[in-house]
């Protein structure tokens, strides 16, 4: 047992937070701070900074030409933009799609694809969820009719996250309506350009333009867009999935969240006392910052066995659960650290350069404790997990 | 005891609760939320019209009721609806301490109030003053005949659309002394006095206020000179039990949307509300949504008792701990859908969440139960 990084992990630490320091604008590390949207063209432009310096796919096999990074180093990696308010890698392409094609996909797929994931002339979306297919996924209803060189599709895609700004979508669909559900479902690429495809901002609470609906009117689709065989797309989904899952703990997402609420509870004053020396709030940040300790060890004991090869099981769940509870408790106490001052809601404070009303920290703070109920929602819901963990352990 | 409503109050809540859903549906008030002002004036008119203003004031002044039980009548069906119009500010808050400590040609200004034809606006908190009532920055001045008022006021809710602010500032003594603030009627178009408004998170809108050497005439105090905060925490208090009350009605709100949710929404090819794990969750809510009525009704019945605060403290300190759970598990029942906008349930829980920043939050009454209780 030794919890100390080997020397090698550390020097890695030093490089990335070396790179960070030198290549992360601060105009664009304080826009992440303060929740403020990039844009399409702000996250192009850290993608092809991270591509220069060969790290935007540093999660590829070498044969691809990718970094091929360890868990551990991956954690480190995460950990340190999250730090550094870096903006998020976009995972669609990138992380979600490029191991699928690695994996299932033709040569000729890898060869025009991977190429235009990597330089962002492809801008990937997902197509999963539908109306009626959320946490039952394989219910999923949209239909892809076989017409001679083509799939013909019609059907409807929900909560299709930065949709707004994609070119592409990999979707799941249904190709044989008589099979079990799993087993009716194709994984198939959609050049968002087609006809027939229509792309509807949601609303959400929060006012972010984050997800969308798109639309399938009869589009059709080369069959040469399907990956892998007809109807097994689900194996090809699962598998997807569980590359959603690195860094599902979120701990360099907490960790900078807890530094923000701490600096905010230092500013502000209750009773003529800074806050963060109010018993009460202090006993609130105390207690999630005990549980985030514990977590980030739980979170490196998966690591260290993914990084000696064994597949994590179960414990993704678990991190997935308390990952997200602990985030969104740190949401809850930086609204409440604020004040009066988390009422106001100019959307220029989630979207644009105008003068803060208030402190200049309160102005995202309860935007972001709403936008982020989606952590327990998306990417199997807290309520799925919690049965898999149960499932695993009881059976049935 | 008897826990029902009287006749009068019942055909209130009964009326109210009529209007509401027709009139206040949710693409109706999400239009209202992207409005310039934030409000209906028509809604407003036709709620006035329906004694919903008349009944947060007593027959002395002008209305016809006034007591703890009025106010959560009121507020219960606005917070069922998630009513934006700002009731609480013009009525409660501003209305409230005119009718609590002004002089008869300031009463005046009631009977508009009760029409629907004047709005009003209570601008006391500051930047610096968080939940701290007492904290007054602001200063006031004599000059001969005259006041001059020099400061800031944060988060003025509905300040733009006043015809008067009720102002505090400071004659005399330090930020936290409890006496030597006044209050003071205030026009809205006082030279001197700007504002810069903005929506707020759960709907309506407020400003930042300043001041700067802004004129008033002597006879513009509301009530004794350096006397404001004891009419400050009668006015809050009554405001503390209509947010209270607003809450349990958006609560309710949301637990039925849930109980709808829950039966109709199929996945796995049943009702999601046949797991049990959902169940037990659902069965949570309804437990503490009836701790929460108690807990308003203990309010609400004391709003006139000696106990008034600590009854107060406890029952926002409740509310508050339920209103999180409630707005929490029920998007989260949900799912997606509830954080979308034009889904009832996203402005209701805003509603739910966002009292906790108006006048304190659950740790602020925590606080202040311990100490009243240790008094």
């Amino acid at each position: 047992m030794d919890l100390n990084y080997t020397e090698e992990e550390k020097a890695f630490r030093e490089e990335v937070r070396a790179f960070l320091a030198e290549k992360l604008p601060k105009e664009v590390s304080d826009k992440v701070r303060a929740g403020i949207s990039l844009g399409k063209e702000g996250h192009e432009q850290w993608h092809a900074t991270l591509n220069e310096k060969g790290w935007l796919n540093f999660n590829w096999p070498k044969e691809f030409g990718g970094a091929e990074w360890n868990a551990v180093q991956r954690h480190i990696f995460e950990e340190e933009c999250a730090m550094a308010y870096a903006p998020r890698i976009v995972p669609f392409g990138l992380s979600m799609l490029a191991p699928v094609l690695q994996k299932f996909g033709s040569k000729e797929q890898q060869d025009y694809f991977l190429p235009r994931i990597l330089n962002g002339e492809h801008w990937w979306c997902q197509g999963y969820s539908e109306p009626g297919a959320g946490s039952d996924l394989a219910s999923l209803k949209t239909r892809a009719m076989r017409d001679g060189e083509h799939y013909v599709v019609n059907g409807q895609k929900t909560w299709t996250t930065l949709g707004q700004y994609a070119n592409w979508i990999f979707c799941l669909v249904r190709t044989d309506p008589d099979a079990k559900q799993q087993e009716g479902i194709s994984f198939l690429l959609i050049d968002m350009n087609t006809p027939g495809i229509e792309v509807r901002p949601i609303v959400l609470l929060d006012g972010t333009p984050e997800v969308n609906e798109v639309f399938f009117d009869n589009v059709r689709v080369p069959v040469e867009n399907l990956v892998g065989e007809e109807n097994k797309g689900w194996t090809y989904a699962k598998y997807l999935l569980t590359h959603e899952r690195t860094n599902i703990a979120g701990v360099g997402f907490s960790r900078a969240g807890l530094d923000a609420v701490k600096r905010i509870a230092r500013i502000e004053c209750a009773g003529g006392r800074p806050l963060i020396e109010n018993p009460h709030f202090a006993a609130r940040l105390a207690q999630v910052e005990i549980d985030l300790m514990a977590m980030a060890t739980t979170n490196m004991r998966i690591i260290s066995q993914a990084a000696a090869g064994q597949a994590p099981g179960v414990e993704s769940s678990m991190l997935k659960v308390k990952g997200t509870i602990i985030r969104q408790e740190i949401n809850d106490l930086a609204r409440r650290a604020v004040g009066p001052y988390a009422m106001p809601f100019v959307s220029e404070a989630v979207d644009g350069d105008n003068d803060p009303i208030g402190p200049d920290y309160a102005g995202p703070v309860a935007a972001q404790y709403f936008n982020n109920r989606k952590l327990s929602i998306f990417g199997g819901s807290n309520e799925i997990q919690r049965g898999i963990i149960a499932k695993v352990k009881l059976g049935g | 005891m008897d826990f029902n409503l009287t006749e009068e109050r019942q055909m209130l809540q009964d009326t109210l609760r009529r209007y509401l859903s027709d009139r206040y549906t949710t693409s109706a008030r999400n239009a209202i939320l992207d409005s310039e002002t934030g409000m209906s004036p028509e809604i407003w008119g036709e709620l006035a019209g329906l004694g919903v203003i008349g009944a947060l004031f007593s027959e002395e002044d002008g209305g016809f009721g006034g007591a703890g039980f009025d106010i959560s009548t009121v507020f219960e069906e606005l917070g069922r609806a998630g009513v934006v119009e700002p009731f609480l500010d013009t009525a409660i808050l501003g209305g409230g301490m005119i009718a609590a400590v002004g002089n008869a040609e300031q009463k005046q200004l009631l009977e508009q109030v009760i029409a629907g034809q004047l709005h009003l606006a209570l601008a006391h908190g500051e930047p610096a003053s968080r939940y701290d009532l007492s904290r007054v920055e602001t200063t006031a001045r004599a000059d001969g005949e005259e006041i001059v008022l020099n400061g800031r006021k944060a988060v003025v809710v509905n300040g733009e659309a006043a015809g008067f602010l009720i102002v505090s500032a400071r004659e005399h003594g330090g930020f936290f002394d409890l006496d030597g603030s006044s209050l003071f009627v205030v026009p809205a178009d006082v030279p001197g006095l700007t504002m810069r408004g903005y929506p707020m998170l759960a709907g309506a809108r407020a400003a930042e206020v300043s001041l700067d050497d802004v004129r008033v005439p002597q006879t513009a105090r509301l009530g004794a000179e350096g006397a404001g905060f004891g009419p400050l925490m009668d006015v809050v208090a009554a405001a503390n039990v209509a947010l209270v009350a607003e809450t349990l009605g958006a609560m309710e709100t949301a637990v039925e949307l849930t109980r709808q949710y829950l039966l109709t929404r199929h996945q796995f090819g049943r009702p999601i509300g046949s797991f049990q794990a959902l169940q037990h969750r659902f069965a949570d809510m309804l437990i503490e949504l009836e701790q929460a009525r108690s807990a308003v009704i203990n309010a609400a019945g004391h709003l006139d008792s000696q106990d008034r605060d600590r009854q107060i403290a406890a029952a926002r300190n409740l509310v508050s701990r339920v209103g999180r759970l409630v707005a929490e598990e029920s998007i989260q029942m949900h799912g997606g859908i509830a954080m979308t906008q034009e889904y009832e349930l996203a402005h209701i829980a805003k509603r739910i969440v966002m009292a906790d920043h108006r006048f304190g939050d659950a740790d602020y009454h925590l606080e202040r139960f311990i100490a009243l209780s240790a008094a």
